[in-house]
C-alpha cells in the first residue's frame, strides 16, 4: 500500500530525514518509534502534505501513485488520514458543516453519492458512540474549547467517518488519561481491517498495549535503525533507546 | 430640480445653486420650521466644505474623489417592482418603504396596517401629515456642526424614512428601508434622511439597505436619527452594498434613554469609498448599546467605519464588535471613541476591531480610544490585523477540503462572529447566505504564491 523508498526531507532548509526506507501492505499495523528529534513527525508531515515540508530525494508510493505530488486535499480523498498530534481549534465552523463537507468531498472523490444533513446525521450515529463522543458534540465549533482528550476522541472519530486506507497516528496518545487513551485504542482497533493500513508514530510504549502493532521500527536521525516485531516495544521500553543510538553511533 | 450652473467657481458653489431650488420648494411643501433648519445646514456646509485628510476625524479617508464630483441633485428615476426582487431582503414579510435615487415611490412600497399610532411613511409625508411628531425631533439627534456631509444632508435633504412606534407599541415584523440609486449620471446626489422615534417600552427591527440598478458613480448622503425611549427594544440592520462605483456616507446619531436596548449593524460590501459615522448618545442609565460592522473589501475599495459612544448616564453597557476583511488593494479604517463622562459610573464598555488581510496590498487603519473621566468603570479595547490562519487550513485539508473552500470557510467563520449577533433571524440567515456568495465571487480567494 505504502512504500516509501529513499525519503530525505526537511523543514526551511534544514534536512529531517536522511533515507527513510519502509513499506506498508494492507491489513498491517506499523509502529513508529523514537527518541525526540528523530524525525517522527515530521514523517507524518511529510505523508499528509503539509506546507513547508520539502522531500529532496527518494519517493513515495502510495497504492501505485506518487503521493508527494498530491494535494494535501487529494491525499485525504485518496484515502490518506492523518491524525493530528495537535488537533486545531476552528471557532465558527460547525462540526457537522465540517464534517460533512469532507465526507462528501472523500464520497465524491469515489464515485459515491453526496449525503444529505439526515442521512450524514444518521451515518455518524454509531461512530460518535464508538468514541464515547456527547449528543451536542456535532453542533459545537471544531474543536473550540475541547479538552485535550476530546480533541484526541475527535480525530479518531473524523478517521472513522472518513474510513481511510492508511491512517497515520502522530503522538495520539501523548498527553492522555489511561481511560482517553482505552476509548481512542479501542476506536483504531475497531476501525482496523484487510483492507486498511495503520502508522501509529509514538513516543511511549504505553499506547502499543491497547494498540498491538505488527511491526515495530525505531527511527533515529532521519533514518529506520531498527526493526521487529510487537516485543522491540518491550524492549525498547525496558532498556529505553540509548543501546540502539549507541549503536547506530558506532557504525555511523 | 434645478438646472447646474456651468463650471461653478467652487465645488461649493453647485451645491448653493441647489439649495436655491430646494428653498423654493420647501416654501409651498414644507412646515415653516422646516426651511430654518435648511438654511442652518447649508449655512454650516458651506462654511466647512469637504472634509480633509488634515482633520483629525477623516485623516485615513480622502473624500477628494466626493467633492470633485459634477454634483446633480437627485431626480426621479424610475425602478420597476420586479427589478427590486433581486435585492436582499425582498421576500421578508411585513412592511417595505422604498425610496428611488431619495425620492419616495408609493407603488414600489408595501405599507401593511399598523397598530394604533404606529407611522411608517416618508419623512416627506409625515412633516405634511404629523408636523408636530416630526418638529420634536428632527434635527435634535444629528450633530452636523461637526459633520459638514451631515450639514449638506439637513440642507439638502429630499426624503427618507420616518418611523414612529409610540409608547408601548411592538411591531413584529422587520420594517424595511430599501434605498435604489438607479441613476447613471456622475455626481448624482441622494440626500436621504431617515427619522425613527421609539417610544417608552417599545420594540422594532428595521432593516436598511442601499442597493443599485446601475454602475454609476453616485454619492448617497444618508443621515439617520434615532430617539429611542425608556426600556425600547429596537435592532437597526444596515446593508450598505452601493454601485462598486459609487460613494455612500452615512451617519446614525441615536439618543438612547434609560434601560433601553439598542442594536446598530453595519455590513458594508459595496461603494468604492463608503463611511459610516455612529454617534451613540447613552443619555439613561442601565441601558445597552451594541454596535456590530462587517466590512468586505477589494479591488480599491475603502471602507470606513467612524464611531463615538458617549457614556453620559451610570451603568451602562455598550458593545462594539467590527470584523473586516480586506483583499486586493483595499483599504478599511476603524476608529472607535469611547467617551466615559465623569457621571457615568459602572460604565462597562468593550470595543474589537479584528482585521483579516487577504493580500500584501490591503491596509487597515485602526484606531480605538478611550477617554475615561470616571473612576469606576470596566473598558476593554483590542484591534488585531492577521492573516488566515495556515495550520486551520491544512487541517481542512487534511480531511479532503479543497483549498479555495477551506480559505472560504474560515473566512465565513470569521465574517460569522459578526452576524450571528443578527437577532433577526431571517435577515441573519439572508446576509448570512449573501456574505458567503461574496466570499465566492468577490473577494480574490487564492493566496498570492498561487
Amino acid at each position: 500500500m505504502l512504500e516509501i523508498k529513499n525519503l530525505h526531507a526537511g523543514v526551511e532548509g534544514i534536512s529531517i530525514l536522511k533515507g527513510l526506507n519502509l513499506s506498508i501492505n494492507a491489513g498491517e499495523v506499523h509502529a513508529i518509534m523514537g527518541p525526540n528529534g528523530s524525525g517522527k513527525s515530521t514523517l507524518a508531515s511529510v505523508l499528509a502534505g503539509r506546507d513547508g515540508y520539502e522531500a529532496t530525494e527518494g519517493e513515495v508510493t502510495y497504492l501505485g501513485q506518487d503521493l508527494l505530488d498530491m494535494a494535501p486535499e487529494v491525499r485525504a480523498r485518496e484515502g490518506v488520514f492523518l491524525a493530528f498530534q495537535y488537533p486545531v481549534e476552528i471557532p465558527g465552523v460547525n462540526s457537522t458543516y465540517f464534517m460533512k463537507s469532507a465526507l462528501n468531498e472523500v464520497r465524491k472523490h469515489r464515485g459515491e453519492s453526496e449525503l444529505d444533513a439526515v442521512d450524514f446525521l444518521d451515518f455518524v450515529k454509531d461512530k460518535m458512540r464508538l468514541l464515547e463522543l456527547p449528543e451536542n458534540f456535532m453542533k459545537r465549533p471544531v474543536n473550540d474549547g475541547f479538552s485535550g482528550g476530546e480533541k484526541k476522541r475527535n480525530e479518531i472519530f473524523q478517521m472513522a467517518v472518513l474510513e481511510p486506507k492508511l491512517a497515520v497516528l502522530d503522538e495520539t496518545d501523548s498527553g492522555l488519561d489511561i481511560d482517553a487513551l482505552k476509548t481512542v485504542a479501542n476506536g483504531v482497533n475497531k476501525l482496523k481491517g484487510p483492507d486498511n493500513a495503520q502508522l501509529v508514530i509514538t513516543h511511549y510504549q504505553r499506547l502499543l498495549d491497547y494498540i498491538v502493532p505488527d511491526f515495530v521500527h525505531v527511527l533515529f536521525n532521519g533514518r529506520i535503525v531498527k526493526s521487529g516485531g510487537k516485543d522491540l516495544a518491550l524492549e525498547l521500553e525496558e532498556k529505553g533507546y540509548d543501546w540502539i543510538i549507541k549503536g547506530e553511533l558506532q557504525n555511523a | 430640480m434645478t438646472e447646474v450652473a456651468d463650471k461653478p467657481a467652487s465645488p461649493i458653489d453647485r451645491y448653493l445653486t441647489a439649495f436655491e431650488a430646494v428653498e423654493k420648494d420647501s416654501a409651498g411643501r414644507e412646515p415653516s420650521w422646516v426651511l430654518p433648519l435648511r438654511k442652518a445646514g447649508m449655512a454650516r456646509f458651506a462654511e466647512q466644505g469637504f472634509p480633509t485628510t488634515k482633520q483629525e476625524d477623516w485623516r485615513f479617508t480622502n473624500v477628494a474623489p466626493i467633492a470633485k464630483l459634477p454634483f446633480l441633485p437627485a431626480g426621479r428615476s424610475d425602478a420597476d417592482a420586479s427589478a427590486l426582487d433581486r435585492f436582499p431582503f425582498a421576500k421578508l414579510e411585513g412592511s417595505r418603504l422604498v425610496f428611488v435615487d431619495g425620492v419616495f415611490s408609493n407603488d414600489l412600497s408595501l405599507l401593511e396596517p399598523q397598530a394604533d399610532g404606529v407611522v411608517v411613511a416618508s419623512l416627506a409625508a409625515a412633516l405634511n401629515e404629523c408636523p408636530e411628531l416630526v418638529e420634536q425631533h428632527l434635527g435634535q439627534y444629528a450633530a452636523d456642526e461637526s459633520n459638514s456631509f451631515a450639514a449638506m444632508n439637513t440642507a439638502l435633504f429630499t426624503d427618507g424614512a420616518f418611523i414612529h412606534v409610540p409608547d408601548g407599541a411592538v411591531v413584529e415584523k422587520p420594517i424595511r428601508l430599501l434605498f435604489v440609486s438607479a441613476a447613471a449620471e456622475e455626481g448624482a446626489t441622494a440626500n436621504v434622511r431617515n427619522l425613527i422615534v421609539a417610544g417608552r417600552n417599545s420594540q422594532a427591527t428595521l432593516v436598511e439597505s442601499h442597493v443599485a440598478l446601475n454602475d454609476g458613480a453616485y454619492l448617497t448622503n444618508v443621515v439617520g436619527e434615532f430617539s429611542i425611549g425608556e426600556n425600547a427594544r429596537v435592532e437597526h440592520v444596515k446593508l450598505q452594498d452601493e454601485s462598486k462605483e459609487a460613494f455612500h456616507i452615512g451617519a446614525l446619531h441615536a439618543k438612547l434613554d434609560r434601560a433601553s436596548n439598542f442594536t446598530t449593524h453595519s455590513i458594508a460590501l459595496g461603494a468604492r469609498i463608503s463611511r459610516n459615522n455612529l454617534r451613540t448618545n447613552l443619555d439613561g442609565e442601565g441601558l445597552v448599546a451594541t454596535l456590530n460592522g462587517l466590512y468586505l473589501t477589494a479591488g480599491e475599495q475603502l471602507a470606513d467605519h467612524h464611531m463615538v459612544v458617549d457614556h453620559a448616564q451610570p451603568h451602562c453597557e455598550s458593545h462594539e464588535y467590527f470584523n473586516g476583511i480586506l483583499a486586493d488593494k483595499s483599504k478599511g479604517v476603524f476608529h472607535g471613541r469611547i467617551h466615559v463622562h465623569q457621571a457615568a459610573q459602572k460604565t462597562d464598555a468593550k470595543q474589537t476591531n479584528k482585521n483579516l488581510l487577504l493580500s500584501d496590498n490591503a491596509t487597515i487603519d485602526t484606531k480605538p480610544q478611550l477617554e475615561i473621566y470616571a473612576d469606576d468603570v470596566r473598558c476593554t479595547h483590542g484591534a488585531t490585523i492577521g492573516q488566515l490562519n495556515d495550520e486551520s487550513i491544512f487541517y481542512l485539508r487534511a480531511r479532503g477540503i479543497g483549498r479555495e473552500k477551506a480559505r472560504q470557510m474560515l473566512m465565513h467563520a470569521f465574517a460569522g462572529e459578526i452576524i450571528d449577533r443578527i437577532a433577526c433571524e431571517p435577515v441573519r440567515e439572508e446576509l448570512d447566505a449573501i456574505v458567503w456568495d461574496r466570499l465566492d465571487s468577490d473577494l480574490h480567494l487564492k493566496d498570492a504564491e498561487d
